[in-house]
Parts: C-alpha cells; structure tokens; sequence
C-alpha cells in the first residue's frame, strides 16, 4: 500500500548530517510504524471476524476472549479496529495525494511564473480557503452517495490550496538558486527546469508538510463519516464506528471509546513524526512556524 | 490603510460571489431537481414538469443563479423544500441560537487560553508548561466528536449534571437554557483551546525576554505588574489575529458539536438539509457560513495590519 511508504519517506530524506534521532522523531516513528503495520496485517491478526454478526455475544464488555468486548451486533471490537486502522490510514493518504497531485503543480507553476499566473492560481486557493474546509467536503459530497473513497476526494480537494501555498512558498526561495539560473542559461524548457530541477529539491519539505495534512485528512475524513457521508455500514471506519456506537454510550462505553483513542494514537504518532523531520530538516523553520 | 482595508472588502466580495457560484453549481449537478424533491419521488411526470415551468427550473442555468442570487441580495432567500417555510426566519432562528454557542465558546477560548498561555510561559520548561502543552494538544489531536461523546458520558451518562442533548430557549428559564448550552460548549473550547495558548505562551515568553522587561524589573516591580501590565500588551498583539481565525474554525466545528448534541442551529440546520436533500436550505446556509467565516478572516487581517505596520502599505504577504 501507498500508506507506509508517503509516511515513512517523509522521514527518510533529511539524513546528511548524520544526526541522532530525537526522542520525538522516534516515538512518532514507533507509534506510525505500529499503526500502518497493525493496519496492513489486519485480515491476518485479527483475533475474530470484523463483520460476522453474532446476537449472543452482543454487548460483552472487554474479556479474556474479546480483548476490547463487542458490538450492538455481537462483532469483535479489536477485529474491528484493526480493520478500521487500514481504512483510517488508506483514507488520509489517499486524500494528501489528491492534494498533492493538484497542489503541487499549482504551488510550482505560481512560484514559478510568477505574474499573473501566480495571481490567477493563488487568488482560486484563496476562494477555496475562504470556505470552512467540512463545509467544503459537505457541499461536494451533499451531491453524490456517500462512499469512502469520494469522502478521500473531497478531502483532498479541501487541502489543495494548503498544499499549493507550501509548494509555492518552497519554489520562491529555489527560484533564484544558482543551479536555476544554470538552467535557464542552458535553455532547458520551462517544464523541465519544473519538474526536473525545482520539484526534486521541494520533495523534502513538501513531504514533511504532506505528512502532517495527512491528520488533518483523517480527522476530517472520520468527522465526515461521523456525518454520514462517508464508510457506510457495515464498514468499520473508525468514525462511522464512533458514530454507531452513539446510542449505546451509557451502557457500553468501550465500543466508542476503543476508536477514539485510537485514533488520538495515530494523529500524535503522525504529528510527532512530522515535526520530528521537519525540525530534523530545518531547525530554523520550527522557530518560525512555532511563532506563527 | 483605507486603500488596504476597500481592498481585502473587494476581496472578500468577490470571495462571496465565487463561493455563491460554487455553491448554485455543484447542488445544480444533483440528478433531481427541486420540483422532483417538492413533489416526492411517485409524482406523476406532467406535474413535475408543470413545477418545473413555474419555478423556472427549465430556464438556463446562468438565470437561474442570477434569480437566485438576486433574491438573496434582497432578503428573499426562497422555501425550504422540506419544511415548507420560507428560509429566511429558519435560518435567522438557527444563525441566532449558533452564535450563543460560538460566542460563549469564544469568550472562554480567549480566557482560559492566554490564561493558560501566560501560566504555561511563567512557567516554562516546568512540569506544569509541559502539562499545559500536552493537554490542548490533546485537544486538537482528536476529533471534536470524540470529546462531545466523553463529555456526554461523563457529564450526562455518569454524573448526571447535565441533559446529553437538545436546546431549551431563555424564556424556559435561565438555568435550563444555560444547561443546553455547557456540554457543546466544553466541547468546542476544549478542540480550539491549543491555537491561542501555544501562540500567547511563545509570544509572552519572548516578550519577557526582552530589554524593557529586564528594565522593569531592574526597576524593582512587582512580578505581577510586570506581566500583567508590560508584558501581556505587547505578548497578546499576535494572539488576536488568532483569536479571530478561531472564530472562523468554531464554525467549522459547530457542524459535528450540533448533530451530536441535538442543538438546531446552523451546524445541525445543514446536516439536516443534506440528510433530506432540501436544496435551498443547504445553498443558503452554507453562504452565510462563508460569509461569517470570511468576515472573520477579514477581521483578522485587518487586526494584524492594524498593529503591524508592515502589511499597511502594499505589500502582499499572502
């Protein structure tokens, strides 16, 4: 899957120097690491079926034998979540790389040109921006019915102009490197001086950014479920399983809660993980953006 | 600064227009029509058609936004499909009862976080700033529907204190409308409380790192006027522009908090419309969204170049 390898990377360029990991670029790394793993071997270690319903074992709280009790429906809680960790993860970088495809040719080509074409493309971010990003995803997905994979498009389509904005900003500074003067003294195409100058030495930063939308795609993907308009039953999205799992809180806590931390797990794993590299990548950003 | 000011209103302007275009275009994509919703789904065809004629849905698309946009302009925001009552009431009603719960929201994010910030900066690399840090961060970390789910279970399931859902208005009597309104709001406080601390604990600890500081306290002050009266006026500048941007996320947020606590107002008014495919309900409510969520973005650029001479003059920082 596409998963391990956009997160593992973004922490995989920044090596030169030769530093000692941090304590913070570690943990991110373990936790990260355990989550796409557990999601990745799911169908293999979950201890029971994710989607047999069962009438007699409705209701059990955690045991010996159902580590984190079961469902309205009699389902293995923890099958379910291993499952749901697959989806989670699948669903945010699916989203980024949306973003990413359409951002980043957007950012580069602003950054670039500069001129009207980077007013053109940022004002169009800016529209994008000027709507609250579940709106957005509300009003794209009102028109159709709700599918996973259409909630990761219309979660992509809500970060393009952040990705955009990064992509741009990081071209501004590399325009004016002495290997693009080079280039353009050599008359290289524009595209190539684009895509084979420019976007190699961007990928570093971008991917650092890109893994830290990936939370912000799969809190707003699982809000989105939460919604309705995303994994459909019986689908063990961890936001549609916070959802079900509504009606039943005062008498079985753990069905909603088992979900929810988890999902606290993977976004501070990812966030550690991106602010580990990126402050690995660039001390000198992390006192900008901590200002910020 | 005039010249900066008529043009983010431009701006924001023609942020409206756009998001207006998008709006009318994408919910026109959807396969049924309004005449179709009105008249369900086994009306017999020549009735549909006949609607359709009267509400000028046959016309070209491009008169039918500017029809509707001009009605919005002059206060006639159309019928709700579903509820047969015309927009404009409905959403005043829920645009009302959402800014009781952004406005008390806000008023406590602005509190406890420079509260929070300002302890957390006193106390930097102390185990309570640590504490502070790792608790907002907790906040955001986590979906907002989440923490409505734990605060229902510990305030309503198990303490018994509060009513898990729903809204009461002021005229049931105070109390009983303050209690419909305390679990939304810890809700969002606590998913928009990180923004404003962090900022206003990085910002404070700066400042009294800083000469005049030094100076007041060479001077022998006490402690506590130094940082309430030197040093948070300056720290807190940045903490506004953020302030006002959190104002424009609690809309955001209000979306899930008011489906999960039952609360009708402009949150919940839009999921419901979806869920019953009552178009000009949705249209509606989404542009207002839009143009609260773009004032205070202009609230908050205007802040920032108010107190930062920089931006005043021309240059485009964006």
């Amino acid at each position: 899957m596409s998963g391990d390898a956009t997160t593992a990377s973004a922490a995989a360029p920044e090596k030169p120097p030769r530093r000692p990991m941090s304590l913070q670029l570690k943990v991110g790394l373990a936790i990260t690491g355990t989550m796409v793993l557990l999601g990745l071997l799911a169908p293999w270690i979950a201890p029971h079926p994710w989607d047999t319903i069962s009438m007699r074992t409705r209701f059990l709280a955690p045991n010996a034998t159902y580590w984190l009790g079961t469902d309205e429906y009699g389902r293995d809680v923890l099958s379910r979540l291993l499952m749901g960790a697959r989806l989670s993860i699948a669903m945010g970088v699916a989203a980024t790389v949306v973003s990413l495809a359409i951002g980043v040719p957007m950012g580069l080509a602003a950054g670039y040109f500069r001129g009207w074409t980077d007013e053109v493309l940022m004002r169009l971010a800016d529209i994008l921006m000027a709507v609250p990003p579940i709106m957005l995803g509300l009003l794209v997905l009102a028109v159709t019915p709700p599918a996973l994979w259409k909630t990761a498009l219309a979660v992509g389509f809500v970060y393009i102009p952040l990705i955009a904005r990064i992509a741009r900003s990081v071209t501004l500074t590399l325009a004016n490197e002495e290997f693009i003067q080079a280039a353009k003294a050599r008359a290289e195409s524009n595209w190539y001086i684009l895509f084979r100058e420019i976007l190699p030495n961007a990928w570093p930063p971008l991917l650092v950014e890109a893994s830290l939308r990936v939370t912000y795609a799969i809190l707003l993907g699982s809000a989105l479920s939460f919604l309705g308009l995303g994994a459909q039953p019986p689908s063990s999205d961890w936001g549609l399983m916070i959802s079900e799992a509504r009606s039943f809180i005062d008498r079985a806590p753990w069905i909603a809660l088992a979900p929810g931390i988890a999902m606290c797990v993977l976004v501070i794993g990812i966030n550690l993980l991106g602010d580990g590299a990126r402050e690995r990548l660039d001390p000198r950003l992390k006192a900008r953006i901590g200002k910020r | 600064m005039t010249a900066y000011v008529v043009r983010r209103l431009l701006f924001v302007v023609l942020v409206l227009v756009a998001v207006s275009m998008l709006v009318f275009g994408i919910t026109a994509l959807l396969p049924a029509n309004v005449a179709y919703l009105i008249l369900g789904p086994f009306a017999p065809p020549e009735q549909v058609r006949a609607l359709e004629l009267k509400l000028g849905l046959t016309d070209p698309i491009w008169q039918q936004y500017l029809r509707w946009a001009s009605g919005f302009l002059t206060g006639d925001l159309g019928e709700s499909t579903l509820m047969n009552r015309p927009i404009g009431p409905l959403l005043a009603e829920a645009i009302g009862r959402s800014l009781m719960l952004t406005g008390a929201s806000f008023v406590l994010i602005a509190v406890i976080g420079v509260g929070l910030g300002i302890v957390a900066a006193l106390r930097h690399g102390r185990p309570l700033d640590h504490g502070v840090s790792v608790g907002t961060y907790l906040g955001i970390a986590v979906p907002e529907f989440f923490w409505a789910i734990v605060v229902i279970m510990v305030f309503a399931a198990w303490l018994g204190w509060l009513p898990a859902s729903g809204y009461e208005s002021p005229s049931a009597g105070l109390w009983i409308w303050a209690q419909h309104l305390i679990a939304p709001t810890i809700t969002l406080v606590f998913g928009h409380l990180a923004h404003v601390s962090r900022l206003t604990r990085s910002s404070m600890i700066e400042v009294l790192q800083s000469p005049y500081v030094t100076a007041a306290r060479a001077k022998g002050l006490p402690e506590r006027v130094i940082v309430l009266h030197h040093a948070l006026r300056n720290a807190l500048l940045p903490t506004i522009t953020v302030l006002a941007l959190d104002f424009g996320r609690l809309m955001g947020g209000i979306v899930v908090v008011e489906t999960i606590f039952a609360y009708p107002g402009l949150g919940r008014l839009i999921v419901f419309s979806i869920q019953n495919r009552d178009l000009p309900t949705l249209q509606a409510s989404i542009l207002v969204v839009a143009a609260i969520y773009a004032l205070a973005n202009l609230m908050a650029d205007l802040l920032y170049a108010r107190f930062n001479p920089k931006i005043r003059f021309g240059r485009n920082v964006g």
